[in-house]
């Protein structure tokens, strides 16, 4: 059997390793550099602090155990000259500002903690003992040991490698223009820039691309860049140890708004940047920089931990989430377009849902046993259903 | 009166300053350093003046009345130690120049924005430096910083010093090294004499115009034939002595693509290394304001010395690297016509013949000192590359092989070269030659390059939470205290 993915994204690496790990002969195509894409333009957060009880925090969930063994198994595989993941299960922190706030953190924790998340109310003094650079104006504070980070791009690299080693072939600078059809209406390949593929599976794996890339194939998905802009400190020793976020960033991640949201989410990383994040904001492939998002994070960053306040901005990035309108990734075959699958649309958390999710589309393929319950994440579940009627017409 | 941003305070930016002055424009000149001048008339601060500082610097009459022009007329204001850390592209096709005033790092910096109508960008060059082995030993220093250290300080960075690299400012770093009283035992130029005679002698009658460049020129060579400084050509340092500071180089003759031909490295005992490879121009301002970047790296310009972006001009060694009177007459060209003027005008004919004359001196220089390819064969492994980040060649060629990857921004973040304080500035070019070689490509898969940078210049964070939500419309307004 033949698959081509579509892109060369985390999401695309982690299907491509999942598919070559099952036999198949898989070729990744990529219009640019593979990990050229939202992958390289984001943080590496692994979270399950922030989803509320449901599907997504059940692919969490599962994901937050492969990303424990997965650590290993890629430093086992691609050997000490492959540079490292950097994962790291440091735990989250969040925390409330406001007395409202501080309500709404203790009702959405207790939820988790019924749907099986370790979530911990500290008191503000054993979250001062935590971070003790932390401000101590908060009035609510909930620690998840479960919460861990990798450097996404390495991360994505990682993958790419060692399904390269199960003989995927990746190639760059080829873009997908079009599908090919068999008589039957199934996809058998599609049409790039340079030539024809042909395949028995197609995945489509182009992030917030993916929508451009599902009409060149025939059929509309609503997938939509939510821009999201990074600062990133100098260098200096460490004060913050875990992740430590603003409770609002949990109304941010869940919200439609296309304006512009900002919420606090403040990391150190490895090398001792510090990582401020971020902004949500729905304005196209807009890519220029907009100092009152920056404005806005930076300000907020001080807030939580007052020491930022005379920190260096060493340099800001932003990146493209692929969001999808009901706030769940699609992972699963197009019941218009048989043998062609959509994995994408993880807004956020496409770092760590990626595997998780390649978990789910190997299982659909081969019929087997899905490891978390697929059925909400088809492309025809009923909350994307008039979405897609909505572009088809 | 239109309202003209010129940044940078070189030779280019004071000529498009007092261009526009003349053409009847408001003009606000601003420039991170202290002192007017660039880097062509670096000088000591007026704290401490010197009377020397004529014999020091070509065309020191020339700063003397721009400096005065600039300094003197009301409509223009002059604001140094004010950088550019940002420029952003509104919705309203517009342009905000983001400035922050103070010492660099110092904390509780002005902050200011501005909306220009015409915005001159003149912020010139940094020198490049390859990476040998042991250049990161103290005593090794750029051409630039050196002359910076001579002509700023009155500082000579060694006693017995060596300088090498490709260029004709090789020769004036050499001179201003030898007035600040170092004795420089050898100067050596990577590009062999038949690519230095092919390219400056095929067409002498079009050298013969730059008169004054080569007036120039040709002084420095007198200089150092009577102080008996050797000047080889086609000789490189490919590596660099010392266990805490430099004791000695190794130099070798380099054949036509820069590799170390076997058998001719020798050594030769120094304290001080100074290393000249040409120039990269500091294209992040204009890369922020959507200007176009040619294939060879500069700025795009048209005869007005217009960028592709609306109303930004730009100037000097952002569009050339031709020395001193091309930045000067560019200078004047775009500040003549942002004000308003015309090529056509008499006023500006002089600046056009000079330029025409510069250029083609310019284009000589790159062709006959362009680089070779094989320069990072010269490395070892453990050399380190990017210095911020402590980046060895061994790490860089390492993680492509192991990726496979092509694009750069992956590449950058698996190695970390070019994240760290500099942000790639020092290192940026060597990098990617590097890892280009790596896969034998030309350019990344994401088109990407190490000249991109949103945040020019760090900002700590309360002043970035400070910075005014709203520019200011007239360039003359002098920012508020906060
Ligand atoms: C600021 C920011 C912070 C984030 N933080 C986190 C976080 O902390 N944790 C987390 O889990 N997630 C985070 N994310 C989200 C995460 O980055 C994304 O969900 C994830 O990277 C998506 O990966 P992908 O492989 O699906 O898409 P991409 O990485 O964008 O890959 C898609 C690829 O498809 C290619 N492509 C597009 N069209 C074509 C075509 N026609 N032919 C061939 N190839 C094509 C593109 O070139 C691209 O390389 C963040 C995102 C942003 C923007
Ligand atoms: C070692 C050496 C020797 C040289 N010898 C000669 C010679 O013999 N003859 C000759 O003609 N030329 C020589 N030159 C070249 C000469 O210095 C340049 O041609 C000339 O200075 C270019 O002028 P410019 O105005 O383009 O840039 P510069 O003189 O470099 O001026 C740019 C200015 O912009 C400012 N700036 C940059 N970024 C920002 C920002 N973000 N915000 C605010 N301000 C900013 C800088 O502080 C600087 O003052 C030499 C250069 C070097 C390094």
């Amino acid at each position: 059997m033949r698959a081509v993915i579509i892109g060369a994204g985390i999401t695309g690496a982690a299907c491509a390793r999942a598919l070559a790990r099952a036999g198949f002969a898989v070729a990744v195509l990529e219009r640019g550099a593979a990990v050229g894409g939202t992958s390289a333009m984001c943080e590496g957060n692994l979270l399950v602090s922030d989803k509320a009880p449901g599907p997504e925090l059940a692919l969490a969930l599962h994901a937050a155990d492969r990303w424990y063994a997965l650590r290993d198994e890629l430093r086992d595989e691609l050997g000490p000259d492959f540079p490292s993941i950097e994962y790291e299960r440091k735990s989250g922190l969040v925390v409330a500002t406001t007395h409202t706030g501080a309500r709404a953190l203790k009702t959405f924790s207790g939820t988790q903690r019924a749907a099986g998340v370790e979530a911990r109310e500290l008191s503000v003094d054993d979250a001062g003992k935590l971070e003790p650079f932390l401000t101590r104006d908060i009035t609510a504070a909930v620690h998840y040991p479960q919460d861990a980070q990798v450097q996404p791009a390495a991360t994505a690299e990682a993958l790419l490698a060692s399904a390269r080693r199960a003989g995927t072939e990746v190639l760059t600078g080829v873009e997908v223009t079009g599908a090919m059809r068999g008589i039957d209406g199934r996809i058998n390949g599609v049409s790039t820039m340079n030539g024809r593929h042909g395949a028995d599976i197609v995945i489509n794996a182009a992030g917030p691309w993916a929508g451009a890339v599902a009409s060149s194939l025939g059929v509309s998905l609503p997938v939509l860049p939510r821009r999201g802009m990074v600062l990133v400190t100098t260098r200096m020793p460490h004060r913050i140890f875990r992740k430590v976020y603003d409770a609002d960033y949990v109304g941010a991640t869940q919200s439609g708004d296309a304006d512009l949201q900002t919420s606090t989410v403040v990391e150190s990383t490895a090398a001792g940047n510090v990582l401020i994040g971020s902004s949500r904001q729905r304005i196209g492939f807009d890519d220029r920089l907009d100092l009152g998002v920056v404005r806005e994070i930076a300000a907020k960053s001080m807030r939580l931990f007052p020491f930022l306040a005379e920190m260096q901005i060493l340099r800001t990035y932003g990146g493209f989430r692929p969001y999808m309108p009901d706030h769940l990734p699609v992972i699963g075959e197009d019941p218009r377009v048989p043998g062609l699958y959509h994995v994408t649309g993880h807004e956020g958390a496409g770092i760590g849902l990626s595997v998780a999710s390649a978990d789910i589309l190997r299982a659909r393929i081969l019929g087997e046993d899905s490891p978390v319950d697929a059925a909400p994440f088809t492309v025809d579940r009923p909350t994307l259903v008039p979405h897609l009627r909505e572009m088809a017409r | 009166m239109t309202d003209v941003l010129v940044v940078g305070a070189g030779p280019a930016g004071l000529a498009a300053a007092v261009a526009a002055r003349r053409r009847g424009a408001a003009v606000r000149i601003i420039d991170a350093a202290e002192g007017l001048g660039g880097q062509y008339w670096r000088h000591l601060p007026s704290s401490r003046p010197s009377e020397r500082e004529e014999l020091l610097h070509h065309g020191w009459d020339t700063f003397g009345s721009l400096r005065d022009e600039v300094c003197q007329d009301p409509d223009i204001v002059v604001s140094m130690q004010t950088e550019v850390w940002a420029i952003e592209q509104t919705a309203d096709n517009r342009l905000r120049v983001n400035l922050a005033r103070g010492e660099a790092d110092g904390t509780g910096r002005l902050t200011e924005a501005l909306a220009p109508e015409q915005l001159i960008l003149a912020t010139g060059a940094h020198d490049r430096a390859l990476p040998v082995p042991g250049w990161t030993l103290p005593g090794v220093f750029t051409a630039g910083a050196a002359q910076a250290m001579a002509k700023g300080e009155r500082i000579a960075i060694g006693e017995r010093v060596v300088v090498a690299g490709s260029g004709p400012f090789l020769l004036s770093v050499t001179a201003s090294l030898g007035q600040a009283g170092a004795r420089v035992v050898g100067v050596y130029e990577a590009s062999r004499s038949r690519a230095l005679a092919r390219h400056w002698l095929a067409r002498p009658w079009e050298l013969a115009g730059a008169a004054h460049k080569i007036g120039e020129l040709a002084e420095y060579a007198v200089h150092h034939i009577r102080g008996r400084v050797p000047y080889r050509t086609g000789h490189g340092v490919v590596a660099v002595h010392g266990t805490d500071r430099v004791e000695a180089v190794t130099v070798a003759v380099l054949d036509e693509h820069w590799r170390v031909v076997t058998g001719t490295e020798r050594r030769i005992d120094c304290d001080a290394v100074c290393f000249g490879h040409g120039f990269v121009p500091r294209l992040e301002l204009p890369i922020a304001a959507g200007c176009h970047i040619t294939e060879r790296r500069f700025v795009h310009v048209d005869a007005c010395q217009r960028t592709s972006a609306d109303r930004v001009f730009a100037v000097g060694e952002l569009t050339a690297i031709g020395g001193a009177d091309l930045a000067l007459a560019q200078g004047e060209i775009a500040g003549w016509v942002a004000a308003g003027g015309s090529l056509d005008d008499r006023d500006i004919r002089r600046a056009i013949r000079s330029r025409t004359r510069a250029e083609q001196f310019a284009d000589r220089m790159d062709r006959a000192h362009a680089i070779g390819d094989c320069w990072s064969d010269w490395l070892g492994d453990d050399t380190i590359v990017c210095r911020c980040e402590d980046v060895d060649a061994g790490t860089l060629k390492r993680v492509a092989a192991a990726t496979n990857s092509t694009g750069l921004r992956p590449l950058k973040l698996n190695t970390r070269a070019g994240l760290g304080l500099c942000q790639g500035r020092v290192c940026g070019r060597n990098v990617e030659q590097i890892l280009l070689a790596t896969h034998g490509c030309e350019e990344f898969a994401d088109a990407t390059t190490t000249d991109r940078r949103p945040i020019a210049t760090p900002i700590r964070i309360a002043d970035l939470a400070r910075a005014p939500e709203h520019p200011t419309d007239s360039v003359l307004n002098r920012p508020r205290s906060q």
